[in-house]
């Protein structure tokens, strides 16, 4: 210590408590923010789990979206019991159909004195996980195969609702992220070289920001819609329409690049990180881009429900995805009409499905955005 | 080095006008354009430092003076080379002797007198990355510039964390765990990291507590001694800057009005605008406070982008005359390493700031 020229500063009693806050980085700092904050916390794993079930929705499926029991046609949800007369027996009752004699109508009732056993971890409809891995284990499901088990209720032709909706999560959660990814790069790249060159670039490249801003996307999703090839297979045709949407939709995240960088060149440590001899890419990417990586995030969270919200109006209006492929969108199709609504309303339930996961996703994106700074 | 050498050969040979100065300013230019409409048409200038000429010596503590907004910050700037000067030298002695002129090296050619030319901030909250710890922060200068690394560059830190008064088991925390001063201390480690020759000290000491004010500038002096350093010492506080500097030069608009050695300038200003500013420094003696004549400038600074005729002052001069709307006077030598620029600097009596 004899270096010392003058008194070590003794300023606190450092407690275990205070040195853990001041050696915390800045995403323990987030974390901890973050973890504050109680419904962004639910939310979050509100939204793990929709997507851990639509990674694994062949098993989390009681069926297979083919599979069909036309007798069942419009059957109404069963609804789940656990005992039977004081006793373990999870089971659903069964249904007992009637044609009304004037409508032609059929009409349901339960049956309560038939009972479709129900287990855990059962064999019914063989699948193949991923396309590759056979298998035939439903998590939930009927003991015996080919009884009518319909928790949301059975569409117009006697297909599950609660399986094809486990289906359709792979697709409507995931089917935007490619384009996002890209309008993602685009928006950063060109975003970060409006912010750090400035000057005319920064000018053409804003002006053609504005361009592309006033492009209405639904028109062009319809002339794009009929220009793909109809032999295509409908799922490529929305990668395509997605791709090039993609493509004009990256000027949003291009203007808070470009904004983040303006305030961050001004700032005292960038210009002490150049003058301690940075170069350029270092500067970026070591003292710059972490500074708002954070927010990024943020802004993903917040974005991801947008493109959801898409896929099911696009697909709702029969621009987007079209049957055989299974999306929350393809399956509120079904309930274009009023009167079916009225008689079906468990055909709703995608809508619901949407519902709670953009719900979700805006609270976690909430959560994570005021987290995103924790200084 | 190797840019270093080549950069001599290449260039004229450079010389100072004296053997002990370190640094020589001369006609230092920093104008910044103003543009205007879709294509960034250049409607005109900020002559933010406009000819300024001034030199440091080895050793000393030059002050550098002057209302917000004058420049001085400017000319700072652009001797670290974070800006790039429109016209004018900068000349900077190497410790082997060569003479460089810092103002024409271009990109990488700057790299090897970044360490020796440092700059200490003014804000010391924004100035340290957050989400860099004092270690990253302190240490990134040897890192880019492959000076240390490893257990030595780990020592190093650990020394100047100790020299500059922190702990050195502070290396690992987060600027967020620290006051104003300790942060300052942080700054000025960084900043002494490389060995530099001269540091630009930039309002180091405006952003904090007059409480650590004090701490800070001895420490400062402490470090001057020790690491053999040279001072630009750029504040507006003028009670500050006598207790640090050895030399005071004045700004006002982009221009130099008055240097002047030692306590001249607070005792015999030669300049109206200096006279001005020792006017506004406050009396600590009671008693003697309202003996003072507190000259109260009229009107505002004068615009940089559109400086008045003749001596840019002569709007808010009590003692103005008709030469001075019409020709704008030179930096002329009075002797006794006294300059100013003002045409009856010989002919004025001005009142200077009273001892007591």
């Amino acid at each position: 210590m004899e270096h010392t020229a003058n008194d070590t500063l003794d300023f606190h009693e450092t407690t275990e408590e205070s040195l853990k806050l001041e050696v915390a980085s800045q995403w323990q700092l987030m974390w901890w923010k973050f973890r504050k904050h109680k419904l962004a916390v639910i939310s979050g794993i509100i939204v793990i789990l929709f997507y851990v079930v639509a990674l694994f929705c062949e098993f989390f499926s009681p069926t297979v979206p083919t599979t069909y029991l036309d007798v069942y046609a419009t059957a109404p949800p069963q609804r789940l019991r656990l005992f039977l007369d004081g006793k373990w027996f999870p089971h659903v009752t069964g249904y007992r159909g009637e044609r009304d004699p004037v409508s032609f109508r059929k009409t349901w009732e339960i049956d309560y004195s038939t009972y479709i056993p129900v287990g855990l971890f059962v064999h019914g409809d063989p699948y193949k996980l991923w396309g590759l891995i056979p298998g035939d284990l439903h998590l939930i499901g009927p003991k015996n195969p080919g009884d009518p088990f319909y928790l949301m209720g059975a569409d117009m032709i006697g297909r599950d609702v609660f399986g094809r909706l486990i289906y359709s999560s792979r697709i409507s959660l995931t089917v935007g992220l490619v384009g996002m990814v890209i309008s993602l790069s685009f928006g950063i790249l060109l975003g970060g070289i409006s912010g750090l060159v400035g000057g005319a670039v920064d000018n053409i490249i804003q002006r053609i920001i504005e361009i592309l801003m006033s492009i209405p996307t639904l028109p062009v999703w319809l002339s794009l819609a009929a220009v793909v090839p109809i032999d295509w297979p409908a799922l490529r045709v929305y990668f395509m329409i997605s791709i090039i949407l993609s493509l004009i939709s990256w000027t949003g995240m291009a203007r808070v690049v470009r904004s983040k960088f303006l305030a961050l060149r001004e700032e005292d440590f960038v210009m002490a990180a150049m003058l301690d001899g940075c170069s350029r890419g270092r500067l970026i990417m070591r003292h710059m881009l972490p500074s708002f990586l954070s927010h990024i995030i943020a802004s993903i969270t917040l974005w991801i429900p947008g493109l959801i919200l898409g896929e099911t109006a696009l697909s709702f209006l029969g621009l987007g995805l079209r049957p055989p492929v299974v999306s929350w969108g393809v399956m509120l199709q079904d309930t274009q009409k009023v009167a079916v609504i009225a008689r079906y309303p468990w055909l709703l339930a995608p809508g619901g499905a949407v519902f709670i996961i953009v719900l979700t996703l805006n609270f976690l994106g909430d959560g994570l955005r005021d987290a995103a700074d924790p200084y | 080095m190797v840019a270093t050498h080549t950069t001599q050969q290449v260039a004229p040979e450079l010389t100072m006008r004296s053997d002990d100065h370190l640094l020589e300013v001369n006609h230092l230019k920093m104008y910044f354009p103003i543009t205007q409409g879709l294509f960034s048409r250049v409607v005109g200038y900020t002559k933010a430092a406009d000819d300024v000429n001034f030199y440091i010596r080895k050793g000393e503590t030059l002050g550098l003076v002057g209302e917000s907004g004058c420049g001085k910050t400017t000319v700072g700037r652009c001797i670290v080379r974070a800006y790039e000067p429109t016209s004018g030298e900068i000349l900077y002695r190497d410790p082997d002797g060569g003479v460089t002129d810092l103002a024409a090296l271009e990109g990488k050619e700057i790299q090897p007198y970044r360490k020796d030319i440092r700059m200490i901030f003014q804000d010391p909250y924004s100035s340290l990355n957050p989400r860099m710890t004092v270690f990253q922060v302190i240490s990134e200068a040897l890192r880019v510039n492959n000076l240390a690394s490893g257990s030595e560059m780990r020592d190093r830190v650990e020394y100047l964390l100790q020299r500059v008064g922190l702990r050195p088991e502070y290396i690992q925390r987060y600027p967020h765990a620290f006051s104003g001063g300790e942060r300052q201390r942080i700054g000025i480690a960084r900043s002494l990291v490389t060995n530099p020759k001269l540091v630009v000290c930039d309002e180091a000491v405006s952003g904090l507590d007059v409480s650590i004010r004090a701490q800070i500038l001895n420490l400062l002096e402490e470090l001057q001694d020790d690491f053999d350093l040279t001072y630009l010492f750029i504040s507006h506080d003028l009670s500050v800057i006598r207790h640090i500097c050895d030399r005071v030069v004045v700004m006002y608009v982009g221009k130099i009005v008055e240097v002047a050695s030692g306590l001249d300038v607070y005792v015999d200003p030669k300049h109206p605008y200096t006279e001005a500013l020792m006017s506004s420094v406050p009396v600590s003696n009671p008693r003697a406070r309202d003996k003072g004549t507190r000259i109260l400038l009229e009107g505002e600074v004068a615009d940089p982008s559109n400086p008045p005729s003749g001596c840019y002052f002569h709007p808010r001069c009590r003692y103005a005359q008709q030469l001075c709307r019409e020709q704008a006077p030179p930096l002329k030598d009075l002797g006794n390493e006294h300059y100013s620029a003002c045409h009856f600097a010989e002919e004025l009596s001005l009142a200077g700031v009273r001892m007591v």
